[in-house]
């Protein structure tokens, strides 16, 4: 008998009487927290170096003339005016309403945003003074902006939302359970928040500001697509960084890649730091040149931002006018 | 592998971008120039003179002496003078001020240079003025730093320059390719004839403004503008101490059959055919900009061009989508303008030399996908072009297009992908692209070629050194390597 150096104590003695081989089941990882590891490792990895090198050249395209007026106006429908402050009152949600209808009144020519965001004890209001104007109401959800809240109460927060009449769901992560490579909960959450959303629209804010690494970004970007979302948005705005370009580009790469695998479009939101026509449209040249000119509508791109709006304004202005005017011409809010 | 198509559903080259064009009139160029020897540009009448012209419009745009054999030898004379009473006696910290000085005035005029570079050889003004001019500038400021600490150069206590450099440059990057044999010469101590391409000579008569306005002694560095003619009276003349040389292969090996017998001093920048190896774990976005990089960057008149792609076969078919999808998203046109991606073709020759060879890749074979793009009708102009089914025997895989002309093969593992890569007579560059590490170092220890880029492609920096090995040539420019081939070691 050949004796084996095996470590274990119990190790069978080959050919002996009581071994029995039962054929075992047939492993499978199918919805399995495995299965999601095995399906976001297997994304390709993502070269920051190269990445910010892409982004530095594509900012470097100049748009002139009626280019540059299209997208003006482009980025000024696509816009979620927004405001997530603890002060927001009942005036200031109504004038924020007001600016997004007619964000310049004494140029009837300047389309209206896509949406107004808010919290959700605020939709109500705003859908009121918003009427059945074709602008959206956004609402955070979903313990926003840190997500630490028990299940039921983030889909109670969606489900008030909703019922008040918001017409999209701006949702968090939970960026804990990310990072500790819980990804089966995130996904879980996903599907019961955009359960929860019924016909509302549901944007997933991934707060790359904290995943970090554009690996993270582009895993979280496949999770929330796979998981349902309808969207998937940068940040919250309550984090120190916020969209940066090679986010949005690795978020774009994400979109494209998954509806050329799957026929699903998702639509991408770039939210928080955005304040200058000038990065406005460093991003739609970006959103043109990664996912391509099917994305360059409201429907599938958006900027979450309050103070662009007015930059665009002015910028649509000098556009038209040839010079600058002072920018008090355009109200605060 | 089936044949490549481009799906439209969402395109990425929709959004028409308004021309944005870099403006002429910024520069003014001569309508004749004149030799710069010692100091000095001769009288244009005292010349034969050769028209250069725009390749993008085939408009001419001045005429340019065409250097003799005797000017060659003034040109020698004057250098080999400056070098015996002036640059040579010269304190290193004193040459060093006068290559800070060309490094400030290039960056002073930088715009100016970048519209000439881009009016005489066809590239894009994005690239001369992100590029070409940046870098001319970096090399003067590094090398500048270096004049007066070659003894810590490793090449001994006192190592010595060499005299007159004759230095040959190509016609891809003229004023980058002339601040890559200026600076170190000029801060090893040598004085220096440079010869411009005859498609390209008018950035190095813009410089010889430059060296003019830096008050450089004269002699010091001498432009004489001209021919192959010209160029093979340089590489003849007995008092010259040192040829630098960079074209192609064929040229190259010439120069070193004519040298070899003489004491001359040669270093050669040659051809190449780089292999762009891509695996399966590769950063697949960055690596197709890597891909489009290194063949489209300039027109892939690039000697170091990752010409040959070689793609894993586990994920070919999935970069060929992607390739096609992307080639389609280029810009061709004007090169003036500030959107455009790829420019023209340098001459009527180099078109059809790149013509010559995409039929020979058709003729044996290969499959073959151009862009959809249209070509401007007058200038030269090729449509960026990918060639799938590729053997290592076809001429497309062997032999240095020079153009905007990529040719796909696969492989299935690291050492075919090596045996591959090096199954060339060049060896000038290689890309490796792979999120491992460990294989990245692994197959770059066994590439045979001088550079290789580990998940990029086709970056330069003066600090780094760069040049090929076997038919790709000899010596190194760039870095503290860069200086040995201006000192007697």
């Amino acid at each position: 008998m050949v004796s084996l150096p095996l470590r274990s104590q119990h190790a069978p003695e080959i050919g002996g009487a009581d071994i029995t081989f039962a054929p075992p089941a047939r492993p499978s990882l199918l919805g399995s927290e495995a299965e999601l590891r095995v399906a976001l490792g297997g994304l390709s990895g993502v070269d920051a170096v190269g990445a910010n090198a892409r982004v530095a050249a594509l900012g470097t395209r100049s748009l002139k003339q009626g280019t540059k007026r299209a997208l003006l106006d482009l980025a000024i429908s696509m816009i979620d005016l927004t405001t997530l402050e603890g002060m927001d009152t009942p005036g200031k949600v109504r004038s924020l309403c007001t600016k997004a209808l007619r964000p310049d009144p004494s140029d009837p020519s300047v389309p209206h945003v896509a949406a107004v965001c808010v919290y959700p004890d605020l939709v109500e209001m705003a859908r009121n003074f918003l009427g059945d104007a074709p602008v959206a109401v956004a609402s955070v959800a979903t313990a926003f902006p840190s997500g630490r809240a028990s299940l039921n109460v983030k889909l109670a927060d969606v489900r008030e939302a909703v019922a008040a009449g918001a017409n999209e769901i701006d949702m968090v992560i939970d960026r804990g359970a990310f990072l500790t490579g819980k990804l089966g909960l995130v996904y879980d959450e996903i599907v019961a928040v955009k359960e929860a959303c019924g016909s509302a629209h549901l944007k997933v804010i991934l707060e790359t500001g904290e995943l970090v690494t554009l690996d993270n970004v582009r895993r979280a970007s496949w999770l929330s697509m796979l998981a349902g979302a309808d969207f998937i948005k940068t940040s919250t705005g309550k984090v120190p960084v916020a969209a940066t370009p090679p986010v949005v580009l690795v978020m774009l790469e994400a979109v494209r890649d998954f509806a050329e695998e799957t026929g699903v479009v998702v639509g991408v939101k770039a939210a928080g730091g955005i304040r200058s026509a000038k990065d406005a449209l460093k991003y739609l040249v970006l959103v043109n040149e990664t996912a391509g000119s099917a994305w360059l509508t409201p429907d599938l791109y958006r900027f979450g931002a309050s103070s662009l709006l007015n930059d665009l304004l002015m910028q649509r202005a000098k556009q038209r006018d040839g010079h600058y005017v002072r920018s008090d011409r355009f109200s605060g809010d | 592998m089936s044949e490549l198509q481009h799906q439209t559903w969402s395109r990425l080259n929709d959004l028409e971008y308004a021309p944005a064009p870099e403006s002429r009139d910024i520069v003014s160029i001569r309508p004749n120039y004149g030799l710069f020897i010692d100091g000095q540009f001769t009288d244009p009448g005292s010349h034969q003179g050769f028209q250069t012209i725009n390749p993008a419009t085939e408009a001419p745009l001045a005429t340019v002496a065409l250097g003799s054999a005797a000017d060659v030898s003034r040109a020698v004379i004057s250098a080999r003078r400056a070098y015996d009473q002036v640059w040579s006696q010269m304190p290193g910290k004193e040459r060093a001020k006068y290559l800070f000085r060309i490094a400030r005035l290039i960056q002073e005029r930088s715009r100016e240079l970048a519209v000439v570079e881009t009016l005489d050889n066809g590239k894009p003004i994005r690239e001369s003025r992100d590029v070409d001019v940046p870098l001319a500038a970096a090399h003067f400021f590094y090398y500048a730093g270096w004049a007066d600490k070659l003894e810590h150069a490793g090449f001994g206590a006192q190592p010595r320059p060499l005299g007159v450099a004759g230095q040959i440059i190509p016609w891809n990057f003229p004023l980058l390719m002339a601040a890559w044999k200026l600076a170190p010469a000029l801060a090893a101590g040598n004085t220096c004839v440079l010869k411009p391409a005859e498609t390209t000579p008018l950035s190095a008569l813009i410089l010889a403004e430059i060296l003019q306005q830096a008050e450089i002694p004269p002699g010091v560095v001498n432009i004489v503008t001209g021919d192959g003619s010209t160029g093979a009276a340089l590489v003849s003349h007995p008092g010259v101490d040192k040829i630098a040389f960079t074209g192609s292969t064929e040229i190259g090996r010439r120069i070193q059959r004519e040298l070899a017998p003489s004491g001359t001093h040669v270093t050669l920048e040659l051809g190449g055919k780089g292999a762009n190896i891509i695996f399966e774990d590769a950063p697949l976005d960055q690596a197709i900009e890597g891909i489009i990089d290194g063949i489209f960057f300039n027109q892939g008149h690039v000697c170091c061009a990752g010409s040959r792609l070689l793609v894993q076969e586990s994920i070919a078919d999935e970069v060929q989508r992607r390739l096609v999808r992307r080639i389609e998203q280029l810009r061709v046109g004007d090169p003036m303008d500030k959107n455009t991606d790829v420019g023209a073709i340098n001459s009527a020759e180099q078109l059809s030399r790149i013509h010559e060879l995409v039929d020979a890749g058709v003729a044996e074979g290969a499959s073959r996908y151009s862009t959809t793009c249209t070509l401007p009708d007058k200038g030269f102009w090729f449509a960026p072009t990918v060639f799938t089914e590729v053997s290592q025997t076809h001429r497309i895989a062997r032999e240095e297009i020079f153009g905007p002309v990529l040719s796909v093969l696969t492989f299935r593992t690291p050492e075919e992908a090596v045996a591959k890569a090096n199954n060339t007579t060049y060896g000038l560059a290689c890309g490796v692209w792979s999120e491992k590490g460990s294989r990245t170092l692994w197959v770059a220890e066994r590439l045979r070629a001088g550079v290789i880029w580990s998940n990029t492609y086709n970056k330069f920096d003066p600090t780094s050194p760069f040049g090929g090995v076997r038919e790709s040539g000899f010596g190194r420019e760039g870095g503290r390597h860069g200086l040995e081939a201006y000192l007697n070691v």
